[in-house]
């Protein structure tokens, strides 16, 4: 058994340890957010964060995790309590189809997580690695700057008391 | 879970069955006795196909209203503009209309949700069939209150009346009957007087898409569930000479090996341990191949050597003989994926004889009739329920994977199966949109008008879907094989290959040939806006060329040649919006390209304006900006049709700049994301801005498909502004454009 922890839970998961995180998460863990695009690391739709880093869960077997903190789009918030991130993207109208968004979603936070203030060239550089086939490219790059702005403000606000 | 739950109870978790119409007898005769039976008008959008009002729009005894489509929602927002339009018309609040899509046991056929066609038949459809159930239940009201229809409204669930009267919806209801014939005409809420549709309303669907809800067939996990994986073919036609499964049975978490024909998978407990399975099966299997792919070289002479049927789609003589200038070009794109970003999934469960399918498919109904047929099964035996996919842009490996779903519970009774697709499966499987070739000569006389057209298009069908089980991958695959159906060409004129072939322009002579190709190198099928693409880029790509001959300004050169006002209205919009003035100074290398269709000639208009910036010593285009024009009638969801242009030319964008399906003499070699690159961040433009046309009370017209055929127009239109140079021949790769500029 190897231990997982996930969203802050920890998990002991049956699984052999060359599996990849992402059948962990979608199979004995239940969540949906990390999807399944290409399992070569190439599309960025299982993106996951491991200690703050954004990762391709479809090529990470979880024998490399213990100890480590994953967080899945599940981690930021929920339908009716979504974290700025989601808010953003759901203000924004940032999805067509959607697959591609959780992995999307999980790079930006951890970019903004170490970088606050990125700008719109750094946004674009660090989803590069992300492949949206709807063509919803526009309105995700307005929605991570949303949520950037967001959450400075936030962060300000806590400062701020 | 029980499979006879809806769609949205297996995704929510919930409970919430859609509650019918209480059906009384004495309440269905007395409602039968006064609908008159109107005189043979056809009926509005898909009331046509599916009369009764109760197969649209239902209301609950506690007064909840469900309105039902045929449509699947596909990323393209369709759920949520059908709930505003059923809200419009009931005067309820946008959320408080809840919708259930394309499911064979719900909802109405109507056939595939493609062409651009869900808000002209369903919405046209539930608007009609909402304002009609409206002025059933104030009739109704009146009769109990006993006073006058016209003294009553509706307001938040009720007809009201003087005095305080009112009367819910669900009480209402309670004694009426649906089922009753639509009428041909309906009293539609006035445009002017619009508060839900024309608004800007927030999707459905996309909370649950952005906090990791259950939103997907993929996400489905019935119990008991099994995951299976399948082991296709290394090439087309190949056959399964030998195996030995042993081994993988042997494997941990393996329940079945299954083999029919040359048709193989494996089922596990797990979903990975169907993955290592799979591939220790596929080390076992020995195949013998006899693919014989053309050579992608020479794609274009491949095409146009082919056996072809002609059929002459236009042939006008209103001119007198043509002289003056003669400009001829050809034109071609290569095969394309569909490059849907999660490969395709599907849930079956055969329970009792019967077979429930959860599938991404754009046609529930179509691809039951395909299963049932594979399976050998009464129709009736058999239900399609849509549950939403990754974005498909056409027909994808969707309904392959329902057969293989659909093929697999049918091996195991009982237990759920999931199956989904392997990267290189999608990619190697999936059936693309066909290569094609394009001639265009015209000429034009002194005053650089354009007399004489004539234009030929080689080309595949582009529906190959089902209907007939040989279709499906697995019924191809299977010991009692099923052959693929006779390829057809679509009929004008929403046509197929010749989809958008006749220009919209008025030509005094003008003669348009669709040369038909029966043989199908590749397997192929609809791809998003079908030909249209390719005859828009090609006719569009030309009328700048027929400008520079005329010494003239494209825009202008375009509205001379043309008389619909809703085109012109369309293509100034887009030319103010850009700040497009003839002979505006450019930077070196940098250039402007402005293209216009109407999607099939009778859906949305668009136009669209793009700037390009080469590095000429790389080949590389950038797109720093674009602008589109769109008039698609009345408009639902604003932000709704915003989405879908601007995807549609961010995709369209990709296909021209990037995309082609590689193959060699047997294999396809496309099989990834690395040896079929799309478009990224680094590529994507500045800015994109869409400007819709307010067209209050017209027809719907369907936008979804409309930008396509223009952006890669625009963008050949921009390079050869940009480097003078023109390219014909698809993709716009750096290499080409790098070779044509000749550095």
């Amino acid at each position: 058994m190897i231990e997982l922890k996930v969203n802050g839970r920890t998990h002991s998961v049956a699984a052999d340890p060359d599996t990849p995180l992402l059948y962990v998460l979608r199979g004995e863990l239940q969540l949906n957010a990390a999807k399944y695009g290409c399992g070569l690391g190439q599309c960025g739709a299982c993106t996951v964060t491991v200690d703050g880093e954004a990762v391709f869960s479809c090529v990470t077997p979880i024998l490399l995790l213990e100890g480590k903190e994953v967080t899945t789009l599940e981690g930021l918030g929920t339908a009716e309590a979504p974290g700025p991130m989601q808010r953003a993207f759901i203000e924004e109208q940032a999805a067509q189809c959607g697959y591609c968004i959780a992995g999307m979603m999980m790079r930006a936070q951890a970019l903004l997580q170490k970088t606050p203030g990125a700008s719109d060239a750094e946004i674009r550089r660090e989803l590069e690695p992300h492949l949206c086939r709807c063509g919803t490219h526009m309105r995700i790059l307005r929605a991570v700057r949303r949520a950037a702005t967001a959450m400075q403000s936030a962060a300000a606000g806590e400062t701020g008391r | 879970m029980s499979p006879s739950l809806s769609r949205r109870a297996v995704l929510q978790g919930a409970g919430g069955l859609v509650v019918s119409f209480a059906l009384s007898p004495a309440g269905f005769a007395q409602q039968a006795a006064e609908t008159p039976q109107h005189d043979g008008a056809k009926l509005p959008g898909s009331l046509a196909e599916s009369p009764f009002l109760e197969s649209w729009i239902k209301v609950g005894a506690d007064g909840a209203v469900t309105a039902f489509t045929g449509k699947a929602e596909l990323g393209q927002g369709i759920a949520t503009a059908l709930c505003q339009i059923a809200a419009e018309e009931l005067g309820l609040p946008f959320a408080a209309v809840a919708i259930v899509t394309a499911d064979t046991g719900l909802t109405p056929n109507e056939g595939y949700t493609a062409g651009s066609h869900s808000m002209q038949d369903s919405g046209t459809a539930i608007r009609n069939a909402a304002a009609q159930l409206r002025e059933i239940l104030v009739g109704e009201a009146a009769r109990r209150l006993g006073v006058p229809a016209d003294g009553l409204w509706v307001e938040a669930g009720a007809v009201a009346g003087p005095d305080g009267a009112r009367l819910s919806y669900g009480d209402l209801a309670g004694g009426l009957s649906l089922h009753v014939q639509a009428q041909p005409t309906s009293r539609l809420t006035d445009p002017g007087r619009f508060r839900v549709m024309n608004r800007p309303v927030p999707r459905i669907d996309i909370p649950a898409k952005v906090t990791g809800g259950a939103a997907y067939v993929q996400d489905m996990r019935l119990p008991g569930m099994l995951h299976a994986r399948i082991v296709r073919p290394p090439s087309y036609g190949a056959r399964l000479t030998a195996l030995d499964s042993s081994a993988v049975e042997a494997m941990a978490g393996v329940v079945k090996v299954v083999r029919d024909g040359d048709f193989l998978a494996v089922l596990a407990e797990q979903e990975f341990q169907a993955v290592k399975a799979m591939r220790v099966l596929a080390m076992a299997a020995a195949w013998q191949e006899d693919a014989k792919l053309p050579d992608p070289a020479r794609m274009s002479e491949t095409l146009l050597a082919l056996p072809a049927q002609d059929f002459t789609i236009l042939d006008r003589h209103e001119g007198g003989a043509a002289t003056g200038t003669t400009v001829a070009a050809t034109y071609s794109r290569p095969y394309l994926s569909h490059g849907s970003i999660g490969p395709s999934c599907a849930v079956a469960l055969d329970q009792d004889g019967a077979m429930t399918v959860w599938t991404h498919t754009q046609g529930v109904y179509p691809d039951r009739k395909a299963i049932a047929e594979m399976l050998g099964r009464p129709l009736e035996r058999v239900r399609c329920i849509h549950t939403p996919g990754s974005g498909c842009y056409g027909h994808n490996g969707a309904d392959d994977a329902a057969a293989d779903a659909a093929l697999l519970a049918a091996a195991l009774p009982g237990r759920p199966v999931r199956v989904q697709w392997m990267r290189e499966q999608e990619h190697a499987w999936e059936p693309y949109g066909p290569a094609m070739v394009t001639k265009a000569r015209a000429t034009l006389d002194a005053t650089g008008r354009i007399t004489d057209w004539d234009y030929g298009v080689w080309s595949n069908t582009h529906s190959m879907r089902p209907g007939p089980a040989g279709s499906l991958l697995a019924a191809q695959h299977m010991a009692r094989a099923f052959a693929p159906p006779e390829p057809k060409p679509l009929p004008q004129p929403e046509g197929g290959g010749d989809r958008n072939g006749i220009p919209l322009y008025a030509f005094p002579n003008a003669r348009v040939v669709h040369h038909f190709l029966p043989d199908m190198p590749l397997r192929i099928s609809a791809l998003r806006s079908l030909g249209a693409q390719m005859n828009v880029f090609s006719i569009e790509s030309f009328m700048d060329e027929l400008a520079l001959a005329a010494d003239a300004d494209p825009v202008e050169f375009r509205l001379k040649h043309l008389q619909d006002p809703r085109a012109q209205d369309t293509i100034i919009a887009a030319a103010q919006a850009f700040g497009w003035e003839r002979g505006s100074p450019v930077e070196p290398d940098r250039g402007r390209g402005f293209a216009f269709a109407r999607y099939k000639n009778l859906a949305a208009y668009c136009a669209v304006a793009v700037e390009v910036a080469v590095t000429r010593e790389t080949g590389e285009v950038r797109i720093p900006r674009v602008v589109a024009a769109v008039d698609t009638g009345q408009v639902v969801n604003p932000d709704g049709v915003r989405n879908q242009i601007e995807g549609a030319i961010l995709q369209s964008m990709s296909w021209c700049l990037y995309e082609s399906v590689g193959f060699d003499a047997g294999r396809i070699t496309s099989v990834d994301w690395s040896t079929y690159p799309i478009l990224r961040f680094s590529a994507v433009p500045d800015s994109v801005e869409v400007r819709i046309i307010d067209r209050p009370g017209l027809p719907f017209l369907g936008c979804g498909e409309t930008g396509q055929g223009p952006t890669g127009a625009a963008i050949a239109n921009a390079i050869a502004d940009a480097t003078g140079q023109r390219l014909r021949d698809l993709p716009m790769t750096a290499a080409k454009v790098k070779a044509a500029i000749g550095v």
